[in-house]
């Protein structure tokens, strides 16, 4: 498919999912994310890529599939939305642990609880900060128009299998459910060879593959923990993605991720017609964060406004980049409510340039 | 050229899909195009809405408070939306569906009486493309063949035989609009 397509982003993830050469989804329905699951399933995989779609009794059960798939060496992806995610959790850290790599989609609607089925961006903190137990770190990536979501599943899935840890696509209720034209990557192979690390069986001419995250002897773990923290140094180092728009003459910064870097990008417009010269710092890898890259700007701009659809959670990383050389608050609507490109200007000017 | 959509009415009166025929519409003339629905609970016989942009441009947000355009299919939808169309803008409205006329003297405001007339139509469910018809009369967005092209795009294989009832209920709409109220 050369042309461009309409579609929602949920089916967006689904299909670059199948053109991926994804070995194995499992899942759950939530709104709003559904669409994922629907789409795979009317999407006759016998007669394309024989990719296996399995709707699983429980979100629990759809990670630990996830896990089984991710040993055997597969190319393995589920989708949810907040509550279903942070029953993964458990799962999760135990890939981490393990070091398995897979692909995790959030759908993110207002939380806390089941909260409520609109978006919201309030998973920040489960996906950066840990979520699950212990010392591990989720690569997360945060797309802001249809065509990302559908180009970060490849991407997702580079980053998993070429650092074996889980990698997780933060999005939004809204980014899922609107249209957009989107273009996609030729059909790619499902993969015929199978990592060294995979459990596909032992042979008589190697050593048996064990796959764990259970590890009694301490001085064991302690050598484990510190791999895994060069593996996330070295991701740090290499991996962080972010967008700058309408920077160069910026004396403000919003810094947003995701549906609300789409709505900062309206209300520069507005704020401009004002003469108010501010400009966008869009993270797209959430982590690692562009700490470095944030800094720099604080050479520049008089403060920044972080503006997430919740009630304040990229902003601490915000203020921990610019290290209180230049003022930094947030803003955010919450539980479902969109915050309109008025009312960010609003606070921009009440907060950061009157504050 | 950015063009700002709201079009509201019941779930069932073919709102999204007269929303998604638009954005095809935009895809086959090289637009860049966004259509965010309210999504929520409710199916047929609740409120639907969705808010399309047709832009030269990349399109910022996709979320927005004001509009270029109305397309007003409901009463509910009038006493929502009548107050978010820019000054100088556009109000259509299904003239059969609204007990309380519009009032705004400040924008454009043409009526299509399109449920009386699905009712002569070989199906009533033309109705959105018959509505959709008097909006592509007033604005010329589109060539004719862009908007069957986009309806060939959004008509799952099965339905393409309808695509000529579906074409003449857009050339209905664009022969019934009756200007209520313009400014200029």
């Amino acid at each position: 498919m050369e042309e461009y397509v309409l579609m929602k982003g949920n089916e967006a993830i689904a299909e670059a999912a199948i053109r991926a050469g994804t070995d194995g989804y499992f899942g759950y329905p939530i709104t709003p994310q559904s669409e994922v699951l629907e789409y795979l399933t009317a999407a006759r995989l016998h007669e394309r890529t024989g990719m296996v779609v399995l709707q699983a009794e429980s979100e629990v059960a759809a990670i630990n599939m996830l896990y089984g798939g991710a040993g055997a060496g597969k190319k393995v992806l589920t989708t949810s939305s907040g509550p279903g995610i942070s029953l993964m959790q458990e799962g999760i850290s135990y890939m981490a642990g393990s070091e398995l790599p897979c692909l995790i989609v959030n759908v993110v609607r207002g939380g806390p609880g089941l909260g409520t089925i609109q978006p919201a961006q309030s998973d920040y903190f489960q996906s950066t900060k840990g979520g699950g137990h212990g010392d591990y770190r989720l690569i997360t990536l945060a797309p802001a128009s249809v065509q990302e979501m559908a180009d970060f599943v490849s991407l997702g899935f580079d980053l998993a299998f070429k650092y074996r840890n889980p990698v997780m696509i933060l999005t939004d209720g809204a980014l899922g459910q609107m249209m957009e034209k989107v273009k996609f990557k030729p059909q790619q192979p499902r993969s015929k060879k199978s990592p060294h690390w995979a459990t596909t069986g032992k042979t008589p001419d190697r050593e048996r593959i064990f796959i764990t995250s259970l590890n009694l002897d301490p001085a064991c773990q302690e050598r484990f923990n510190i791999k895994l923290k060069a593996k996330y140094k070295e991701i740090s180092e290499k991996e962080v993605r972010y967008e700058k728009i309408e920077c160069d003459d910026a004396d403000y910064l919003f810094v947003a991720y995701g549906t609300s870097s789409r709505i900062c990008q309206k209300s520069i417009q507005l704020a401009r017609n004002e003469g108010i010269k501010v400009g966008l710092f869009r993270p797209i890898t959430l982590w690692p964060f562009p700490y470095k890259e944030i800094m720099e700007m604080t050479g520049q701009v008089k403060g920044m406004l972080s503006v997430e659809m919740s009630a304040g959670q990229m902003v601490e990383d915000v203020k921990l980049a610019v290290e209180a050389k230049v003022k930094v608050d947030h803003y955010g609507r919450m539980g479902g409510i969109v915050h309109s490109p008025e009312e960010i200007v609003k606070a921009l000017k009440q907060k950061i340039i009157g504050g | 050229m950015t063009e700002e959509i709201i079009i509201a009415g019941f779930g069932g009166q073919g709102v999204l899909s007269m929303g998604k025929i638009l954005c095809y519409s935009g895809v086959m003339e090289g637009q860049e195009v966004s259509w965010m629905p309210s999504y929520g609970p409710e199916m047929r016989g609740g409120t639907a809405n969705v808010t399309v942009i047709l832009s030269d441009k990349m399109i910022s947000s996709p979320i927005i408070n004001t509009y270029d355009t109305a397309i007003i299919l409901n009463q509910q939808s009038m006493d929502k939306f009548e107050s978010a169309i820019k000054p100088g803008g556009l109000l259509i409205y299904d003239g059969n569906s609204i007990i309380r006329h519009p009032e705004r003297d400040d924008i454009n405001i043409y009526r299509v009486d399109a449920t009386e007339e699905a009712t002569k139509m070989e199906t009533t469910k033309t109705f959105n493309m018959i509505m959709l018809g008097g909006y592509l009369k007033v604005k010329k967005l589109f060539k004719l063949e862009s908007v069957i092209k986009g309806l060939k795009k959004s008509l799952p294989e099965r339905y393409h035989h309808l695509i000529p009832v579906n074409v003449k209920a857009i050339h209905r709409g664009m022969e019934i609009i009756k200007e209520v109220a313009t400014i200029s």
